[in-house]
């Protein structure tokens, strides 16, 4: 792929999350280090916010090389790339926020200036995150059982997942 | 959008909406079409196990006719993303329209309360009840440090967006609009059109919101919206005051000739009609037109949007069709409402 802004190949794909919608930049280095150093008001439509995410994605993926490694590390659970998450702006499943951790929490720190809920908590929050994965990877399981039309599997998972539920009432 | 509650003759309308998932599914980009059946059943199921939610109308929005997911947007009971998605999903609606809970959304449910005026308390207090009675059923996708896992990371924490819909035709008209929106962000909160993300302002309507949702508590982020409302309150009305004492003339003939071409168009579009309703809605306010109220432009804003008149007539029509309609539509309850004020009156 080319470079937004010259001809040299990209090697800097950074997913903006700020704005309306997922904004897609892809620039060779020289460019990226351009632009970072461009007022974020001067010239391109983007949010305000962008310089500073901008140099927190650079800071984690200096290299195409590296990105190229980041964008196929996988979620266990769910299936989907970091890849797949950086050109649609979506996460796959609950599990991202771990399995993606270290790449997320920069993001999520220039998202919001924070990382730490602040919020209010379910009154009859049964689960940690931890069953919580493993009850997604119990109901996939599940799915694979019935197809299979082996039930006695598929029950012995849905009796798994009851325990799950219920031991923590 | 009733005309009524705090402040109605510039705030249209309070919202709030949260974002939640169910811990057992991936998300619903990663959901096969058997797991999006699965959360759409076993929500409409739990739902119907909580005392007073088992009366809310209950609709699946894929076995929907087109006009009719674009009257549920039109009433701002689906987003327009709901309306035109695939596969399994719903949305349960209460009796007045003002909670509904969308199935299968971008989240697994995203849960919306709305109110006339500037009423983000009483909208909080009503969210935060539902919320509590669906988790009482249903394990959400929760994070002892991120909070309520959503399927965009700018939603995580609260799952909260506050939006407060507000009527500025006076700072449009003093070319003051874009000095608020930048002041507004730089204090984080986001500006949309009518029909939120992505849509333009129509009408002189902006929608104002939190941008963030992740490290302030819902009172806070509800405090942070609420806190600038009045201030904009305050601008849009020193802005009416400047041209009604600057301008008066102008500003009463550009309203007159409005309410003219709304009284008597034989053809007329969305576009133009938001146009003229917002100087109309501008008039009543001030004093200018005295023989309409608020809530009769507010119900106008509605019943004149494509998928109202489809349903008013009963079948389908092209563009064309509908300016006609409209136009039609308009004359007639302009007439109506103006003969009943004038026999009051008399």
């Amino acid at each position: 792929m080319k470079c937004q802004q010259c001809e040299k190949p990209a090697t800097f794909h950074i997913t903006e999350l700020t704005g309306e919608k997922p904004h897609e930049l892809h620039l060779c280095e020289q460019c990226a280090q351009t632009y970072l150093s461009q007022n974020p008001s001067g010239g391109m439509p983007i949010q305000p916010s962008l310089a500073g995410m901008l140099h927190q994605q650079l800071k984690v993926t200096d290299t195409a090389k590296e990105l190229a490694k980041l964008d196929e590390q996988a979620c266990p659970i769910c299936g989907i790339t970091f890849y797949e998450f950086r050109n649609q702006g979506r996460l796959g499943c609950p599990h991202d926020y771990t399995c993606f951790g270290s790449e997320l929490d920069p993001l999520i720190v220039n998202i919001h200036g924070d990382n730490i809920h602040a919020g209010k908590h379910p009154k009859h929050h049964r689960q940690t995150s931890q069953q919580q994965t493993q009850l997604i990877q119990l109901h996939n399981d599940m799915k694979v059982a019935i197809e299979k039309e082996d039930y006695e599997r598929a029950s012995q998972i849905r009796d798994e997942i009851r325990k799950i539920e219920e031991g923590q009432e | 959008m009733r005309g009524s509650g705090p402040e109605s003759d510039i705030v249209i309308s309070s919202r709030i909406r949260l974002a939640r998932n169910l811990a057992e599914f991936p998300f619903i980009r990663r959901c096969a079409s058997q797991d999006r059946k699965s959360i759409e059943k076993m929500v409409h199921d739990r739902l119907q196990a909580i005392p007073g939610f088992n009366t809310l109308y209950y609709l699946r929005v894929d076995e929907l006719a087109h006009v009719d997911r674009q009257f549920l947007t039109e009433r701002q009971l689906i987003s327009r993303e709901h309306a035109e998605a695939e596969g399994a999903r719903s949305v349960a609606i209460d009796n007045d329209e003002r909670l509904s809970v969308m199935i299968n959304e971008e989240d697994h449910l995203r849960i919306q309360v709305m109110k006339s005026g500037l009423d983000l308390t009483s909208a909080w207090n009503q969210i935060n009840e539902v919320d509590d009675q669906l988790e009482s059923k249903l394990s959400y996708a929760f994070h002892e440090r991120l909070g309520y896992l959503t399927a965009c990371p700018t939603n995580v924490g609260t799952g909260m967006r506050v939006s407060v819909m507000l009527h500025l035709p006076a700072l449009v008209i003093t070319n003051q609009i874009e000095k608020v929106f930048r002041s507004l962000q730089k204090i984080n909160l986001a500006v949309r059109g009518l029909y939120g993300e992505g849509s333009q302002a129509m009408g002189d309507f902006y929608q104002i919101s939190n941008q963030i949702t992740l490290g302030k508590s819902e009172e806070e982020l509800i405090g942070q919206v609420s806190g600038v409302v009045p201030m904009i309150i305050e601008y849009e009305r020193k802005a009416r005051d400047f041209l009604i004492t600057q301008n008066r003339e102008d500003l009463h003939d550009k309203i007159s000739r409005a309410y003219g071409i709304l009284c008597t168009a034989q053809t007329i579009s969305s576009e133009e009609t938001m146009h003229l309703l917002s100087s109309v809605r501008m008039g009543v306010n001030l004093g200018l037109i005295d023989d309409l109220a608020i809530s009769d432009i507010n119900k106008l804003f509605v019943e004149t949007q494509p998928a109202h008149l489809q349903k008013l007539r009963g079948n389908e029509l092209d563009t064309a069709g509908r300016n006609i309609e409209r136009a039609l539509y308009l004359r007639r309850y302009l007439q109506d409402r103006g003969k009943e004020h004038r026999d009051e009156r008399n």
